[in-house]
């Protein structure tokens, strides 16, 4: 797998709800707002998982979503990052071991990042981008110092 | 051949690799100012001015799926067809003092024709794609193709028209003759009204060539999910979002060889290759105030049209301030 170094500078996110109670997905909306604007960090929102580096995943898996999930984490072109963003899609939250839950999401697709909370903040959010920027780091094979360079510079 | 021939011949070729590297360069130089722009606008701090050009890097690099049920040779194609078609345009165009590369080959009637080749591609692309959200796009696109075309060619027409009768027997659609007699200086009062309202709409379908909101229905990212390019990825995509850029530079160009050719270079009575190059900066500025008008500001203050809603103010209004334009002039020969 080839990387790039502009990777870490234009990352294209990829929403995807999988049953998710709305919570985090207006949040998810809300880095785009004045506030967070994370446009400014090269990332955006796009429509379809073929132009995404990075899925952001919410909601706890429900048996209806499973094959679309899987689907469209095999859609996304390599490199990408995974990021399940809120608490029903780390552990279930309040629908852990519910008849119709078949999640959580890393049961089923590899995760790299996960971003607790419900619903999470959006500073949780971009910090969370910002691990999956080390992931890719570390596919590329950077060394560990660039890697805490980063990690410093967004402390 | 002879010898001074062939030289011109083989001129010709590098001069059109520098355009065309020139072209993409410029084209997404303007994408990330627009980019900033409409940031700063919103309000957001926005994307550094080099966005776009690490957007196509990154997409370069990136894995370029092919769906199953697509046809491959079409899909493949249509991204460059559309580059290509988009940076032969460049060579039609005069850039400020500097003529076109292939000025005498070619007019503003067959640069009609080359801007719908990207739209064509992009048909076919999405068409090709085997996708339902492609395919809804594809056919958009089209209804917004033969949408723009009629105001766009009543601007031609009108500006050659008049051209015409103010000095009968040259080519009166070549870009050079264009430039070098603006629609201001030919006609009256009332002639000035309707050389504005041509203005109005060679701006009005600019949004449209370069879809972008309000006219971005083909792609419409919030319902069809990226429209026409929902199944593309990587290299195609990339090739797909540099054509773009190019067209930006293309109709900005466009507007301004046909209704603002100025120079000010002998304004500071300088000559030779020192006014060359002030009108070359002077030639990036008006760029620069066309985009920001036809492109930026427009796609930051509205929200996108439904499809009837476009094709009804393109068919119908548009047409109608186009030829309202062409009979002013008209009424004002006459009298």
């Amino acid at each position: 797998m080839k990387l790039d170094k502009y990777l870490d500078r234009s990352l294209w996110v990829f929403h995807l709800n999988t049953g998710s109670c709305n919570g985090c997905d207006i949040e998810i909306v809300a880095l785009l707002t004045p506030r967070y604007d994370v446009e400014r960090f090269g990332i955006k929102l796009v429509g379809s998982p073929k132009h995404a580096d990075v899925l952001l995943v919410t909601g706890p898996v429900n048996r209806k979503m499973l094959p679309r999930l899987k689907l469209i984490y095999e859609q996304t072109p390599d490199p990408k990052a995974v990021i399940v963003v809120g608490t029903c899609g780390t552990s279930g939250g309040v629908f852990y071991d519910s008849y119709n839950i078949v999640g959580p999401v890393d049961k089923h697709i590899p995760v790299d990042v996960y971003v607790p909370g419900c619903p999470i903040r959006p500073e949780a959010i971009i910090d969370g981008v910002l691990k999956a920027w080390l992931k890719l780091e570390r596919v590329r094979g950077a060394s560990a110092s660039s890697a805490e360079k980063v990690q410093k510079t967004s402390a | 051949m002879s010898g001074s021939g062939m030289l011109i011949f083989l001129l010709k070729i590098v001069g059109a690799l520098v355009i065309a590297v020139l072209g993409v360069i410029i084209g997404l130089f303007y994408k990330g100012v627009d980019r900033k722009l409409a940031a700063l606008m919103q309000s957001r701090v926005g994307p550094p001015i080099r966005q776009p050009f690490l957007d196509f890097f990154k997409l370069m690099v990136k894995e370029n799926i092919v769906p199953e049920n697509a046809v491959p040779w079409v899909f493949n194609g249509a991204p460059v067809l559309a580059l290509v078609s988009t940076v032969t345009i460049l060579y039609y165009i005069p850039f400020a003092s500097i003529p076109a590369l292939l000025g005498d080959s070619g007019d503003l009637i067959l640069i009609a024709y080359l801007l719908a080749l990207p739209a064509i591609a992009l048909v076919a692309g999405g068409f090709s794609s085997g996708s339902t959200y492609a395919s809804i796009g594809a056919q958009r696109e089209m209804v917004m193709m033969m949408s723009y075309e009629l105001p766009l060619v009543t601007t031609i027409i009108a500006l050659g028209w008049r051209l015409s009768l103010a000095y009968p027997g040259i080519n009166v659609f070549s870009l050079e003759i264009l430039s070098a007699n603006p629609i201001w200086n030919i006609v009256g009062p009332l002639g000035f009204i309707g050389a504005f309202f041509l203005l109005f709409t060679l701006a009005i379908v600019t949004p449209a060539e370069l879809s972008i909101v309000p006219f971005d229905i083909p792609e419409a990212e919030t319902e069809l999910a990226g429209g026409i390019l929902v199944e593309y990825s990587g290299r195609n995509l990339a090739l797909f979002e540099l054509a773009n850029a190019v067209k930006m530079v293309v109709m900005a160009s466009l507007t301004v060889v046909l209704f603002f050719p100025y120079n000010i270079a002998q304004l500071f009575s300088v000559s030779g290759f020192l006014a060359t190059i002030i009108d070359i900066l002077f030639f990036f500025v008006k760029l620069f105030v066309v985009i920001f008008f036809e492109a930026t500001f427009i796609r930051v203050a509205v929200a996108r049209l439904k499809i009837n809603q476009a094709s009804v103010s393109y068919l119908i209004f548009l047409s109608t301030i186009g030829l309202m334009g062409l009979l002013l002039i008209a009424i004002d020969y006459i009298i």
